[in-house]
């Protein structure tokens, strides 16, 4: 009896003081451009989100530090969804009122970015998705809030295809042969698969696709196909821990690493780390960057945050590639806030909406890049009302055993091909959700 | 001393089978369904809409299908989440596939053929009972994942296996705002809830009540164990496939097979059990301890350090949360083991006595 009106009142007193306490917590910031940060830190696939992360919320202090944008401090705050998708919905909603209202919402999570592609064009607010979400979304005169800045799935396939050719000796070569695509049951895995396809026709090779269920521990019958069907290339769509289960099962298996290709999600030192040597001469994409622990901007980091105390995560892990991938995300936001103070007013806090402006109109050359500390990290990003992919460079990089090394070709995206299916896939969907793609004319203003 | 009948009399059978017999039952359920239908619409913020009271509906209905077949007929299962997932997928092909399909139609043919799914997968009902039922109805969540995953068909060929609706509307009414979504969705849970109620009181529900206390005793006194189970599979199914319908077009916008895994039908089951088996109001306890205690605890954590000065990280209070949350569900089932809703019960007789307990 006694227990129970104890739990009875500790349970009242805690929704009491959840309300009180979260209520003015909420407004207290109203003169910061405030940055909602969604995190895994917890979960199957904290290993990789925690760096990514680390990294972004690492940036956000490092401008700070540096007198925020033109004088404008960032305000954040975490909220930890666990790749669920449901209970990252939950946290863009509560997330997207606070600090005076959300600047831009970077979930690291196709499954989240689907279902935010619709809310976000009624709460005004621009999605980020550098490096994932959804491939049509390249097309802003429909997809006005999504930004898959840096690349999309379908560029990584096309690299990926192109590398394979340019190794065979020329993409005429790739006819008769196998690749096996080996891919995270989810939208995530299942992006890259159109464009496969269509290259598939194009070259002549066969595509064989096999996926793995979430969260991608078991892999055996997987890799026992492989084993059967002997495929020429095996490219690896994975993320978390999918990633080191599928490099220890061709180890395994016997399936030269060499002969693997990796998504950029999947070259990273979570997913090698584990098998160590047995990763050797495994190959990924890199989303532009490779691990960059000699960058500016990581010595920056370095010594204006972790010297004194004020950095987000382990010290070893700045530097390594999720960390810089969500170092550049951040950087990518903070850059459409800047970008937008050109012409709403400088020193001022920024809308959502008038953030958008900024991110369609982002145009960082070498210069302000290399300036930013960005040096031998990125390559020029401009986009425009057409195209809010902004650039399509992809290194290959290598798994030493030890480290990442980015190799020296710079490959693009082919355009040509690329245009059409996106322009396809997004008229679809622009028919379907009863969207007027913008005009020219309605793209300037 | 407010809550005694004494002074109702009852002068017609229909007085003293009504639902709620005590008049301060009936005025405080009418109250707090007036209340969510005028009241909340006007109190509460859109946060608090999309985030907790839709979700927190929409599960409601779907732990109240789920109480019907494990409570109230005694069939465990595991495979509600596949009835959902059935119910989403369908009611989205019947809208997309059949012109000028109406939303209310839909919704209502997801769950029929979530139904008719349920009576396939209860066949084994038949001869298994208890945990290998469990068992066997698990094998309902796996199909359905696959099917959602593999078949391309059942996704309108999206190339990434996500599927979206929008421009909802019923009746010419849109249901777009979270006002809207709210109050479709409660409507829609009165409606069930008050069906549910009644069935349960109703031949069938005696039936189900009868099959889950002893069948063999139910079988030798001429209820037919193959009617009442294969009943209570449909008529479960057909609940949770609406909801799982709701969760898709209203809640979530746009779906993948994952928000249906089998982390759903565990979370289903736990909602029932925690609430209270064999007992409607014990659907909507359980639905509000699983789907709100996390996230009042995820938001409670840091604003408690904050009181005290200390910053809690995300990865502390997330570990946290998920500590909490299962010390909570452990020291529920040791003091309560009938669920919440047996909790409710045992304050209604202290109510009674109050304030001159004997």
């Amino acid at each position: 009896m006694k227990i129970r009106s104890l739990a009875l009142a500790v349970s009242l007193a805690a929704i009491g003081i959840t309300s009180t306490v979260s209520a003015p917590a909420a407004f207290a910031q109203a003169k910061e451009q405030f940055f909602p940060v969604l995190v895994y830190r917890t979960g199957a696939y904290a290993p990789n989100g925690n760096p990514w992360a680390n990294g972004y919320v690492d940036y956000l202090k490092l401008v700070n530090a540096k007198g925020g944008i033109n004088g404008v401090k960032i305000s954040f705050e975490e909220c930890e969804f666990g790749y669920a998708t449901d209970r990252g919905v939950e946290c863009y909603e509560r997330l997207k009122g606070k600090g005076g209202g959300a600047t831009v919402f970077q979930p690291l999570s196709t499954g989240v970015t689907f279902a935010l592609t619709d809310k976000a064009p009624v709460d005004k607010i621009p999605l980020i998705t550098a490096g994932y979400g959804r491939s049509e979304s390249q097309d802003g005169s429909v997809f006005m809030w999504n930004y898959p800045l840096l690349g999309t799935y379908w560029v990584a396939a096309d690299v990926a295809i192109q590398h394979i050719g340019k190794q065979a000796g020329g993409l005429d070569k790739l006819k008769g042969k196998k690749i096996a695509l080996v891919y995270h049951d989810s939208p995530f895995g299942k992006e890259p698969i159109p464009l496969l396809q269509e290259r598939a026709k194009m070259h002549g090779f066969e595509l064989i696709l096999l996926p793995v269920a979430h969260p991608g521990v078991e892999q055996k019958a997987t890799w026992l196909q492989i084993r059967q069907s002997r495929p020429d290339n095996v490219l690896l769509w994975g993320w978390g821990v999918m990633n080191s289960t599928a490099l220890k099962e061709a180890q395994a298996t016997g399936y030269a690493r060499e002969k693997m290709l990796g998504v950029w999600w999947a070259g990273a030192e979570p997913d090698v780390k584990d098998v160590g040597a047995g990763a050797k001469g495994y190959n990924a994409l890199a989303l532009q960057h490779s691990a960059e622990p000699e960058s500016k901007v990581v010595k920056d980091v370095l010594a204006q945050l972790h010297a004194k105390g004020q950095g987000t995560g382990p010290k070893e892990e700045v530097g390594q590639v999720l960390y810089m991938r969500g170092l550049i995300s951040a950087m990518l936001g903070v850059e459409g806030v800047r970008k937008a103070q050109e012409r709403f007013g400088k020193g001022k806090v920024m809308t959502s909406e008038q953030v958008r402006w900024g991110l369609e109109n982002l145009n960082l050359d070498q210069k302000t890049l290399d300036a930013m500390g960005f040096a031998g990290v990125m390559r020029p990003v401009a986009t425009s009302c057409l195209d809010h992919m902004g650039a399509s460079w992809v290194r290959i990089q290598t798994w030493d055993g030890g480290k990442w090394v980015p190799g020296n070709d710079w490959y693009q995206a082919d355009d040509k091909l690329l245009r059409g299916m996106v322009l396809n896939a997004s008229r679809k969907y622009a028919e379907e959700k009863k969207i007027t793609p913008r005009t020219p004319e309605q793209c300037k203003m | 001393m407010i809550y005694r009948e004494n002074g109702q009399f009852k002068t017609s059978y229909g007085a003293d089978q009504q639902i709620f017999p005590i008049a301060q039952d009936r005025y405080l359920v009418l109250a707090i369904i007036a209340f969510a239908f005028a009241g909340v619409p006007f109190l509460a913020d859109e946060y608090l809409f999309r985030a907790i009271l839709i979700p927190f509906l929409i599960l409601s209905l779907a732990a109240l299908g789920v109480n019907l077949l494990v409570g109230y007929c005694g069939q465990i299962t595991l495979g509600a989440g596949a009835f959902m997932a059935i119910g989403a997928y369908a009611a989205y092909n019947f809208l997309i596939r059949v012109p000028d399909m109406p939303l209310l139609g839909a919704l209502l043919l997801g769950g029929l053929t979530s139904a008719g799914m349920g009576i396939l997968f209860g066949i084994p009902s038949l001869r298994v009972r208890g945990l290998y039922l469990a068992v066997a109805t698990l094998a309902a969540q796996f199909v359905a994942d696959w099917a959602f995953l593999r078949v391309k068909w059942f996704t309108n060929d999206s190339s990434s296996g996500s599927v979206a609706v929008s421009d909802l509307q019923v009746f010419g009414l849109p249901v777009e705002s979270p006002v809207e979504k709210y109050l479709f969705c409660l409507f829609l849970l009165v409606v069930f809830a008050v069906v549910a109620k009644n069935l349960t009181r109703a031949a069938i529900g005696r039936q189900w009540m009868a099959i889950r206390d002893m069948d063999v005793a139910a079988e030798v006194i001429g209820i037919r164990p193959m009617w009442a189970k294969l009943s209570a599979f449909a008529i479960s199914s057909f609940f949770v496939g609406v909801a799982g319908a709701l969760w898709g077009f209203v809640h979530l916008g746009s779906w993948e097979p994952a928000a249906f895994s089998v982390d759903r039908s565990f979370q289903l089951l736990f909602m029932v059990i925690i609430g209270g088996m064999g007992s409607i109001v014990g659907s909507f306890f359980g639905a509000a301890f699983i789907v709100i205690l996390p996230i009042c605890l995820s938001q409670f954590l840091p604003a408690l350090g904050a009181v005290f000065g200390v910053t809690v990280s995300t990865t502390a209070a997330s570990h946290a949360e998920l500590i909490i949350f299962g010390a909570l569900i452990v020291f529920f089932l040791i003091v309560e083991p009938h669920g919440l809703a047996r909790l409710w019960v045992t304050a209604k007789e202290k109510l009674r006595l109050w304030p001159f307990p004997h």
